[in-house]
């Protein structure tokens, strides 16, 4: 294909507003669950495996590095949920204006800090 | 026309959609999940095991399972398309996209595969 057209996404070029932050970090927070289910996955499979399999993973959660993994991967499934809520939210329409998406964008750095302090409350 | 044989859908209406419905069953899915976990008190193995052998947890979990890798391809095929091009990353980038689109896949089917034997056991 003959390549002359012009390039207007020169995504290296573009200085990120707001909305744009929250979008990164919604591929970011999707690319970090995707790999983070492997962890839910394995805890889910132990802690259904047995009584004692439970009590492991009971016992695994009490260590500060195991603690911070469940959060970090629960703080990736939370934002990564919150901003998605949003995208539904503006598939109907809702806040599409540019003041609109700057709103929504700083609802869900405020809705996700705070659902990933209770998080981590949560776990520790 | 242009065909790209590389998504998941027949079409980018069909992945929209597609992204659209897993991303609703997932959302429902760990928001039920983790409601259940924080409002059962003293949750044990049993409460915990009864929970995921019954047939609508089953079918629920199911349902999040195959909507997670629909959700998960249409989300790294998006990434890797916009990220893993010749444009981003150089001559190398369709190699590099196709290697890492099959790397996503193989995890894909291993989480499937896996997901299915956490809920039916061996």
């Amino acid at each position: 294909m003959k390549d002359n057209r012009p390039k207007n996404l020169e995504l290296q070029t573009i200085k990120f507003p707001l909305p744009a932050i929250t979008s990164i970090l919604h591929r970011i927070s999707g690319v970090i669950v995707f790999v983070g289910i492997a962890i839910l996955l394995f805890l889910l499979a132990e802690s259904l495996s047995s009584e004692q399999g439970f009590n492991n993973v009971q016992q695994w959660l009490t260590a500060p590095l195991v603690k911070f993994v469940v959060w970090g991967v629960l703080a990736g499934l939370l934002y990564h949920l919150i901003a998605g809520i949003k995208h539904l939210v503006m598939d109907t329409g809702t806040g599409e204006s540019l003041q609109g998406g700057i709103n929504a964008a700083r609802l869900v750095v405020i809705v996700s800090a705070i659902a990933i302090i209770a998080a981590g409350v949560w776990i520790w | 026309m242009v065909k790209n044989v590389m998504s998941f859908g027949r079409s980018g209406l069909s992945d929209w959609v597609i992204q659209r419905v897993s991303a609703v069953i997932l959302a429902v899915y760990f928001v039920g999940l983790l409601a259940f976990m924080l409002l059962t008190p003293d949750l044990g193995f049993a409460e915990w095991q009864a929970l995921f052998s019954s047939t609508w947890m089953r079918i629920a979990s199911l349902a999040a399972l195959l909507a997670l890798c629909a959700h998960a391809w249409i989300g790294m095929w998006t990434i890797a398309t916009d990220y893993l091009n010749n444009y981003m990353i150089g001559n190398k980038g369709t190699v590099i996209r196709f290697l890492f689109q099959a790397a996503c896949v193989l995890l894909i089917f291993i989480y499937l595969v896996w997901g299915v034997q956490i809920l039916w056991g061996l």
